[in-house]
């Protein structure tokens, strides 16, 4: 799923400026599901807001909404009149949410409350890890399931390299836990598969344009396209 | 216990305990906060009850919400009551490891260190939410955490965000929604009616 963490609020607080009508727009999609911007998590950055107004001594009507998914036309309509109400819509949505917000209700102003971070799995409750980049060109099929564009530090096509110690990568995450070497998982489960002999395959260098080193990237679906 | 780091002035007047600590404001000798505790059917509750069997005193200023467990309160129940003026707020749940459901005093600990971190970001003391626990048996526990918590709050001073005529308890019940149980009758009503019955 799209995963995204909140803003600091102070960052919020800019954005949102002197505005006396604010909306709070929560997404009921992916980042409801990473516990970042649903309907609940809206609710919360409301009531915080309405709280630093009152301190700041400042007058605002603060609420919230939330669509059931920010990134679609139809459900944007259902949110319509409150956004057309307000002075400033602060979506909690991911990137794509927020800009199909701003698109839809344009000129209206929409300013984010959240980074768009990954995509990610929750591993387990409360803990998301990134498995895709969405490169446009998949490569897993012969990397025994495990993605090396985003799990090696250095998204080598041939690997491992020489910072592979012990099943760990040389880089760590900015909280200094170790990281799993994706070629090292990659070899014990093409070993695991009987496959080894993919490890051996000379990779060229990957084709970037795929990706969003392309420009924007579009996608047609001629026989979907109504008629 | 996990409540015993919590830093609570013995009495008012006394010099703070850390050096470190600023200056204490002056305490308002008129302020009577207003505090909202949720407390869990299972234990606080019950412990309130028994604190008021054995007649022990403790401060008026608490105002209790029931909830079938501290497993029920959400981070925006917690911050509601703030919003609404609560000066005060705090959940009582059991003792650790003997939730009726298990963890849900664990939750409420987790969701109440959470609300203390928002709170910290706009700027409202996060002192103002705690989290206690207890055992329906102590009833002199309920009574001492309540002249603690409220000696603790008359400390820091109103809540900056108060404002008048709120009815701070029942904006706080209303946040709940259908998550709050019923208050029990009180007992004089009780006995009143069941006096005129007979």
């Amino acid at each position: 799923m799209i995963t995204a963490e909140r803003k600091p609020l102070d960052e919020i607080l800019a954005l949102v400026g002197d505005k006396k009508k604010v909306l709070v727009a929560g997404c009921d999609t992916c980042v409801a599901i990473c516990l970042t911007g649903g309907e609940k998590e809206a609710e919360i950055l409301a009531s915080e807001l309405r709280i630093k107004a009152e301190q700041d001594g400042r007058e605002a009507s603060i609420e919230h909404t939330a669509a059931i998914r920010q990134c679609e036309w139809e459900y944007l309509d259902m949110i319509a009149d409150k956004v057309k109400d307000a002075d400033i819509v602060v979506s909690m949505a991911c990137g794509i949410g927020i800009q199909s917000m701003a698109e839809k209700f344009s000129p209206a102003l929409v300013v984010p409350a959240v980074n768009t971070n990954m995509l990610g799995m929750p591993q387990e409750h409360a803990l998301w890890l990134e498995r895709c980049g969405a490169c446009g060109d998949c490569v897993i099929g012969e990397t025994a399931g495990i993605c090396p564009v985003v799990r090696c530090s250095k998204s080598l096509m041939n690997g491992p390299c020489g910072g592979s110690h012990d099943g760990k990568c040389e880089v760590t995450t900015p909280e200094k836990e170790d990281i799993d070497c994706a070629w090292h998982l990659i070899w014990e489960r093409l070993k695991a598969q009987g496959r080894e002999e993919l490890m051996y395959v000379n990779r060229p260098p990957k084709n970037w344009s795929k990706s969003s080193s392309g420009g924007p990237r579009k996608m047609v679906r001629e026989e979907a396209k109504p008629v | 216990m996990a409540d015993a780091d919590v830093k609570v002035p013995a009495a008012e007047g006394e010099a703070p305990e850390a050096a470190d600590e600023a200056p204490k404001k002056p305490v308002d000798p008129n302020f009577e906060p207003e505090i909202i505790v949720f407390a869990c059917h299972y234990c606080a509750y019950a412990a309130a009850d028994l604190a008021g069997s054995m007649r022990l005193q403790y401060p008026t200023n608490i105002r209790m919400i029931k909830l079938p467990c501290t497993g029920k309160l959400e981070v925006i129940h917690l911050l509601k009551a703030i919003e609404s003026g609560a000066d005060g707020v705090y959940a009582a749940g059991c003792l650790e490891g003997e939730c009726h459901y298990l963890k849900g005093n664990l939750w409420a600990r987790k969701r109440v260190n959470h609300v203390k971190d928002l709170l910290a970001e706009v700027g409202i003391e996060p002192e103002r939410v705690e989290m206690y626990n207890m055992s329906s048996a102590m009833g002199a526990k309920f009574a001492e955490v309540a002249t603690e918590f409220t000696a603790r709050i008359k400390q820091l001073g109103p809540n900056p965000v108060k404002r008048e005529g709120v009815d701070v308890h029942a904006a706080a019940r209303e946040a709940l929604g259908g998550a709050a149980m019923p208050d029990d009758p009180a007992p004089s009503a009780a006995t009143s009616e069941e006096g005129h019955a007979e």
